[in-house]
This record gives structure tokens, C-alpha cells and sequence, in this order.
């Protein structure tokens, strides 16, 4: 009954932590890694014209909307004078510029930082089938005809597109190819001719246009991808070499064949990019990320803290970690040790001395300081004023070490200070008692067991992955509680008691 | 699991087993302190007609000291102990005395300031679970019965007899060495020996983890001892099952040369050495009590089922057959 209800409770401790870990690291994208950074790409979209007379200008700029396969980290305008909207049509959004009187060499900007998520997908409603464009003698019969052979060298949407493309990109073009290519010249051309086409088998398609992306652009091509609806998803084409899938360095930027951008009361307007690449903590990134989801876990996070409760509560969640690994070495290996969590805090003091260094020191002050306790012995004192006169000696000590240290230039002995000292004297004082009652073998057993212990958890407690992965996602103790919990059903022997039951044991 | 010693088959009991299974389960809390207290404990034996060491006196706190001459007074010998201490620690007897100085048992030659030191020692806590303040017991020191004088240097021999529900289920003697420094503690070197619950005969001896035939000092024979009232022995360990209510408890006996079996101590977190001493697992002996409806039985009925279960253990078949 108990050992079920262990199970069950374990079970779902292990499944709440396990969600919760994975809402996070999945759906919020909080990385594992604290060193991890992102690639940003920051695109910026310069809008120039020109107004040879002071008089009203607006300026029109498409912007993108949800760019799949990328998330919008931030965005922001520059138009000096100018009063800004942002106007979100279902028609894609745009960026309106107005100013009434202006004349001359008009500059707008707008810039905007993007990162990769593959999880993002578009949000462009699934098409209607087109009609059938109705285009002027000979276009139309060379586009039914075009289309009625490519028809026959197809067997699906994906197919049919590919092989209009590959006829479309001819060097050597065939009849009817030439003609309806005569008059696009332009990639954007070539593409928009494509989704004619492509209509006139009534398959619905759309061009995206696209801000090529590399380091440190400073003009940024716009080029057309074309988009086929084949029933289910969209699938991209290269118009002008028939390639399937979207090219990895393109981030799309606003879907239709629609300009960019849109002058009135100007002349010469021309929109030009440039991107600039750049590395960002992959942990901003996902924290913004979560705010901008609505998500209210990191308002309830630890990194919500202030900085100086963050690095305390660093090493706390690293407490019950410890914890678990004394279970493990003392209920499933059999080490002795003095104290129960003695190790534990051990571990945190080395933290704060470096491993040798506190090693070294923690060795020192207690073989002095059990002599004292030897020495203080002598004197008869009772068991309070004893302990006492232990912890001033310890100070003492200590206080030495860390002078002496210093002048000898090493500086170990001096964060020595913040050394929890009561524990020390109590590992004196209990080790001296286990000396006396058990014998020396038995307390520097003891005393071994609780340093080995206590540097293993200094390691474990040193990789910086689990740190991050415990203080970002706590809830992970959650599985630790889980595991602490099966651990202590656990009833079959200790490693150490193979040794010690050795003379009983069965033959095999 | 072959790269490991097969304990499993013989029924070893681990301490994880011990405290997880039999303790937890059959060890209330509550009733801890009925025996980690040993003034609870003698004073529930007294009550209950179950002989314990007589008890001279108390010294609860310091000041209580200076009552100590008065305690010991008419005494020329005496046992001092702490009410709270565990594992035989914080343990002086002494064994004479001439004017202000008394001498231990194994010899050593203590002061009336020494022995005040060690009560104030005491009373701080030094040998009390958690460093807790504690008491001193003053009490009747055993005469311990001579037949075992051959087998043991110094100090007491003493007889520890587990009981589950009542049934005693395993027992050995524990015969104080030269390295125990006269305490009768296997972890410090001291003998060990199994007895054999049916019949009261040493079977298995160990110093130790390793097996041996003759005491390390005196090099008489410890395998085939009979111990002197054993049936009484029995069932004072099964009659203290039922004044503590405790499931699974290990019963501390001395042989006094006249006043017969003593009741020492109780342990409610009986050691695990007594199954090396006996060279069988406590496991198979329990398994078969644990398959019973024990409540209700009387106490020689649970003596007859604790000779039964050493009778089914399988390696006492086993042994009666290469007999």
C-alpha cells in the first residue's frame, strides 16, 4: 500500500515536473545551454524619395506579418516629421508615413530583428482555386497549350509546377514559351507569369517576396519565391531555377506581387535593405519570446528575482541535487559520513574556496582543530564551554590562514571568510566523539567518507549545464523529489555490505 | 548481479531492508523512548516483574552531583551509564574503590573528579543521540556468572536476542576481547558468537567478519557453549515484546552469578552483526513469522515458534543434513 502510493505519488511528480520542463524548453524555447546564443538578423528597409515642391507625401510600406519559419524579436520605425500607423489589413500589414508639408530628399526606415524558429508556419488562409485568367489572342491559346502539355508530363500539383517551371527557365524555349516570356524579363516577372499559368490549370498560387539574408548586407535583394498550394500546405519554388523548398538565407517578407512600397505626392521612390547578423543570448531571445506568448512563466520565474536573490538562489536550487546524491552514496553505496547534510554544505563552503585551496584548508583546520579538542579534553571543561572554546579556535585559525595566505600572495584564504565555521566545529566536535567512542579508524572513515562526498557534489554542483538547467527550470526538483522518494523504498543492500557480508554468501 | 556476492539466497538482512521493512513497519515512533530512555525501560521491567539491575540512583543535572558520594555511599561497586546512550558508549564501571579513587573494571585507575567529569560529559550530552542533554544512571554492577570467565577478558559478556512479535528469532553472545577493550562490541573487535535459539549452544563464532573457534585471549573453545538459563532467557526477551508494544527489538541480557538473567538494555534498532556471528540471515526466519497471525499467542507458544523457525531455516536444513 505504502510502496504504491510511493509510486503513484513519485509518478506524478515525475510527470508535473516533466510537462512543465518541457512546456518550457519546447514551446517557450528556454535553452539548456546558458551559453547558447542565437543568430539575429537585423533587416532594415530604407524607403527614399523624392518632392520637388513643399507639399503633403505618404508613404506606404509593406511589412511582414507572422514570416514563417522566423519570430519577429523587435521592430521599430525612424521617420523624423512624420506621423506613423501601422495599419493591419488582412491584407498584410503595413507601415503608413504622412506628413503634410515637405519637400526635397525624403528618407524613411524601418528595422527589424528576426530570429529562426522552425516551429512558426504561416498564417495565410488556405486559397480558393483561381479562375481561369482571361487573357488576349495568343496568349490565351499558347497558355492553354503550354498548360495542357505540361498536364500530361505530370501526375500531381508538385510535379505539374516543376515541370511548368523547367519549360518556363528554358534556355532553348519552345513556341508558345518565348511568346508568353517575351514581355517578363524580371524575375518578379517570370514569377508573376508562373502564378498566371499555374492559374490557368487552375492550381492556386501566390509569389512571396523575399529579403535575401547573409552577413552584413549592405543592399539586400528582394527576390520572388512562388508559393503553390497543393490542398494541404504550401510548397515554395524558385521561380527561376524550379528548385522545391524555401531557401534557407531568404526571410519572407510579405506575401502577393503587390510593390513594397507605395508613394503618393513623390517621385523616385525606391525601397532598399540591408541586414546585419548578429549572436544574442539564446536566453533573452527566449524570455522576450515568452512575454510576447502572453506566457506569464517568466513573471514567475526565477529570473524575475532581483540579481543579487538570483545568484543566491543559484546555489539553493542546488541543495536538494546534493541532497539526493548524499541518498544515493549513503543508502545505495554504503559511505559513511558525519552528519547527514554535512557534505552538502561542505560542497556550498568549496564553492566559495575553489576545490584544493578549501580542500587543503578544511583538512588543516580540523586535524588542529581536533588536537585542540584532545588538548581541551585535559582540561575538564563541560560540553557547551568545550564547544565554544572549539569555534573561537577555529576563528582564529582561520583568521591566520587567511592572513598568511595573503601575504603569501595567494588569495584562497581570504573568501575562506564567508567558510561556514559552526560547521566545522561541529564536524570537529562529532568527529572527536566518534575518535573517542569508536576509535580513530572509525572517525577518519568517517571524516573521509564526508570529504569524498562532499567534492563529488562540489563537481556535480560545478557543471555549469546543470546549474543553468536548475535554476532556469526549478521544476526539475520536482523530479528530483520524485527520484528521492523511490530512493528511500529502496531496501536491498548497500554496496559496502557486500563486503561485510561476504563470509555469508551463497555459493555461486 | 553475479559480478556481486550472492547474499540474497541466505536471506541476509541489509540495513536498508532493516529499517525500511522491519523497523518502519513494526517499530512505532512513539514507542521509541521506551527504550531509548533506560529509566523508562527498568522502570517498565520492574513493573512488569522483569528483573533488570537494581537501580542506586539518578543524577539528573548537575547540581545533582554532589549526590553522588550519597548514591554510592555503602557501594564498592557500581555501573554508570547514560540514560540516553546508545551502543554500549559513555558506559564506566567500576569495579573498586579505596578512599577517593575507584578503579574500572578493565583496570584503569579513575578519581572521584574524573568520574564527576565524565557525568558532567554526560549530562551535556556527549553520548546521547543528537547531542541531547542527558541523565546518569547509577546501578547494580553484574557479578557476571564465572562460567563464562574462560571465554572473556575484562568486561561483561552479554547475550542479545532478537525478537519479532514476541518470537525469538536469532541470538548471540557477545564475549568481550583484550582489543575491545573489555566491551563487548563486535564492531570494536570483540567475539561474537551465534546460539543456537532451540537449544542455548554456541554454534558460530566470529571476531570481526571472520570466523574463529577459540577466544583471541584466553584460547578457550567459544563453539558449543551451553549458556546456563536459557529457556528463563527466552522468554524474559518474548515477555519484552509485550511490556513495549516494539515489533522487531533486540533484548540485551547479562548472567548474573546470583541473581540469574538480567535484562540490560532493549535496542529498538537492533545491529545487523548478529547474522554473522550466527552464519544465517535474519530474512528466511522472518519471512515464515510474517506468514502467521502471531497476535494473541501466549509467550510460550511464541518461544515453540521461534525453534520452529530456526528448524525451516533452509540453512539449518541444509547444516542438519551434512550432519
Amino acid at each position: 500500500m505504502n510502496r504504491r502510493h510511493t509510486f503513484v505519488l513519485a509518478a506524478c511528480l515525475f510527470l508535473a515536473g516533466t510537462s512543465l520542463f518541457l512546456y518550457k524548453a519546447r514551446t517557450l524555447g528556454l535553452p539548456l545551454d546558458g551559453a547558447q546564443e542565437t543568430e539575429v538578423w537585423t533587416m532594415e528597409a530604407h524607403v527614399s524619395f523624392h518632392r520637388d515642391s513643399v507639399g503633403a507625401a505618404k508613404a506606404h510600406l509593406r511589412i511582414p506579418e507572422n514570416p514563417f519559419g522566423y519570430r519577429i524579436a523587435n521592430e521599430n520605425f525612424v521617420s523624423r516629421g512624420y506621423g506613423l500607423t501601422v495599419d493591419e489589413r488582412t491584407t498584410g500589414r503595413q507601415a503608413l508615413w504622412a506628413v503634410r508639408k515637405v519637400a526635397g530628399e525624403q528618407s524613411l526606415y524601418y528595422r527589424l530583428s528576426v530570429y529562426a524558429d522552425p516551429t512558426r508556419k504561416g498564417s495565410l488562409p488556405k486559397p480558393t482555386f483561381p479562375k481561369v485568367p482571361e487573357l488576349e489572342e495568343p496568349y490565351y491559346s499558347a497558355m492553354m497549350d503550354l498548360t495542357s502539355h505540361v498536364r500530361e508530363q505530370s501526375a500531381d500539383i508538385l510535379t505539374f509546377t516543376s515541370a511548368l517551371l523547367r519549360r518556363l527557365n528554358d534556355p532553348t524555349p519552345e513556341e508558345n514559351v518565348s511568346l508568353l516570356r517575351a514581355e517578363a524579363r524580371t524575375p518578379m516577372q517570370r514569377s508573376k507569369l508562373a502564378v498566371t499559368l499555374l492559374a490557368g490549370a487552375r492550381i492556386p498560387a501566390e509569389i512571396v517576396q523575399c529579403v535575401q539574408l547573409g552577413e552584413d548586407r549592405r543592399t539586400a535583394e528582394v527576390l520572388p519565391i512562388l508559393a503553390v498550394h497543393n490542398g494541404d500546405d504550401w510548397i515554395y519554388f524558385d521561380p527561376q531555377t524550379g528548385e522545391l523548398g524555401f531557401p534557407p538565407n531568404l526571410f519572407p517578407w510579405a506575401w502577393g506581387s503587390k510593390p513594397l512600397i507605395d508613394v503618393s505626392g513623390g517621385r523616385g521612390d525606391m525601397v532598399e535593405f540591408s541586414v546585419v547578423r548578429s549572436l544574442q543570448p539564446t536566453m533573452e531571445i527566449a524570455q522576450e519570446r515568452a512575454a510576447s506568448l502572453g506566457s506569464k512563466i517568466p513573471e514567475f520565474s526565477l529570473l524575475a528575482l532581483p540579481l543579487r536573490t538570483q545568484s543566491v538562489y543559484g546555489v539553493i536550487v542546488m541543495i536538494p541535487l546534493g541532497a539526493l546524491l548524499v541518498v544515493l552514496l549513503r543508502n545505495f553505496i554504503g559511505i559513511r559520513t558525519v552528519g547527514t547534510f554535512m557534505p552538502v554544505l561542505i560542497a556550498i563552503a568549496f564553492r566559495e574556496t575553489q576545490l584544493l585551496g578549501g580542500l587543503m584548508f578544511f583538512t588543516l583546520i580540523i586535524m588542529v582543530g581536533l588536537g585542540i579538542r584532545a588538548y581541551l579534553e585535559h582540561l575538564r571543561l563541560l560540553l557547551v564551554p568545550r564547544l565554544a572554546s572549539v569555534l573561537t579556535v577555529v576563528v582564529i585559525l582561520m583568521t591566520l590562514v587567511s592572513i598568511a595566505s595573503h601575504r603569501m600572495g595567494v588569495d584562497t584564504g581570504l573568501s575562506v571568510a564567508l567558510f561556514p565555521m559552526v560547521i566545522l566545529t561541529m564536524m570537529i566536535e562529532r568527529m572527536s566523539v566518534t575518535w573517542e567512542e569508536l576509535g580513530a579508524r572509525d572517525a577518519i572513515t568517517e571524516g573521509m567518507g564526508t570529504m569524498m562526498t562532499a567534492v563529488l557534489i562540489y563537481l556535480v554542483m560545478g557543471v555549469a549545464v546543470i546549474r543553468h538547467v536548475l535554476f532556469v527550470f526549478p521544476e526539475l526538483l520536482l523530479l528530483i523529489l520524485a527520484a528521492t522518494l523511490l530512493a528511500g523504498r529502496y531496501t536491498g543492500f548497500r554496496l559496502t555490505e557486500y563486503r561485510r557480508f561476504k563470509a555469508m554468501a551463497a555459493e555461486q | 548481479m553475479s559480478l556481486l556476492p550472492d547474499l540474497k539466497s541466505p536471506g541476509v538482512m541489509g540495513i536498508n531492508s532493516r529499517n525500511g521493512n522491519y523497523i518502519m513497519r513494526y517499530n512505532p515512533r512513539r514507542l521509541f523512548p521506551l527504550v531509548d530512555d533506560k529509566l523508562i525501560s527498568k522502570d517498565l521491567a520492574v513493573q512488569n516483574g522483569l528483573p533488570v539491575p537494581e537501580l542506586y540512583g539518578v543524577i539528573r543535572m548537575l547540581h545533582d552531583i554532589r549526590k553522588f558520594d550519597q548514591i554510592v555511599e555503602s557501594k564498592e561497586d557500581f555501573v554508570l551509564k547514560p540514560v540516553h546512550g546508545s551502543g554500549g558508549n559513555g558506559i564506566m564501571v567500576i569495579g573498586g574503590r579505596s578512599r577517593d579513587r575507584y578503579r574500572t573494571t578493565t583496570g584503569k585507575i579513575v578519581t572521584r573528579d574524573e568520574i564527576a567529569h565524565h557525568m558532567e560529559n554526560t549530562l551535556g550530552g556527549q553520548f546521547s543521540l543528537g547531542g541531547q542533554p542527558d541523565q546518569v544512571l547509577v546501578e547494580y554492577r553484574v557479578k557476571f556468572d564465572p562460567v563464562f570467565d574462560h571465554v572473556s577478558y575484562l568486561g561483561v559478556p552479554d547475550i542479545r536476542i532478537i525478537v519479532f512479535k514476541g518470537v525469538p528469532v536469532m541470538a548471540m553472545i557477545r564475549l568481550p576481547t583484550r582489543s575491545s577493550d573489555g566491551k563487548a562490541n563486535l564492531h570494536m573487535g570483540g567475539v561474537g558468537a551465534g546460539i543456537d535459539i532451540r537449544t542455548g549452544i554456541t554454534t558460530n563464532a566470529v571476531v570481526g567478519t571472520s570466523p574463529m573457534h577459540e577466544h583471541p585471549d584466553t584460547g578457550s573453545p567459544v563453539v558449543g557453549l551451553k549458556i546456563p538459563h536459557w529457556d528463563d532467557m527466552l522468554e524474559i526477551a518474548s515477555r519484552c515484546y509485550e511490556i513495549t508494544g516494539l515489533g522487531y527489538l533486540g533484548v540485551d541480557l547479562v548472567l548474573d552469578a546470583a541473581l540469574g538473567p538480567l535484562i540490560l538494555e532493549m535496542n529498538a534498532r537492533p545491529g545487523l552483526n548478529i547474522q554473522i556471528a550466527n552464519a544465517a540471515g535474519l530474512l528466511p526466519r522472518l519471512h515464515f513469522l510474517e506468514a502467521l497471525e502471531l497476535d494473541g499467542m501466549s509467550v510460550p507458544d511464541r518461544i515453540a515458534l521461534g525453534k520452529e523457525a530456526t528448524n525451516r531455516d533452509p540453512r539449518e536444513i541444509a547444516r542438519m543434513a551434512v550432519a
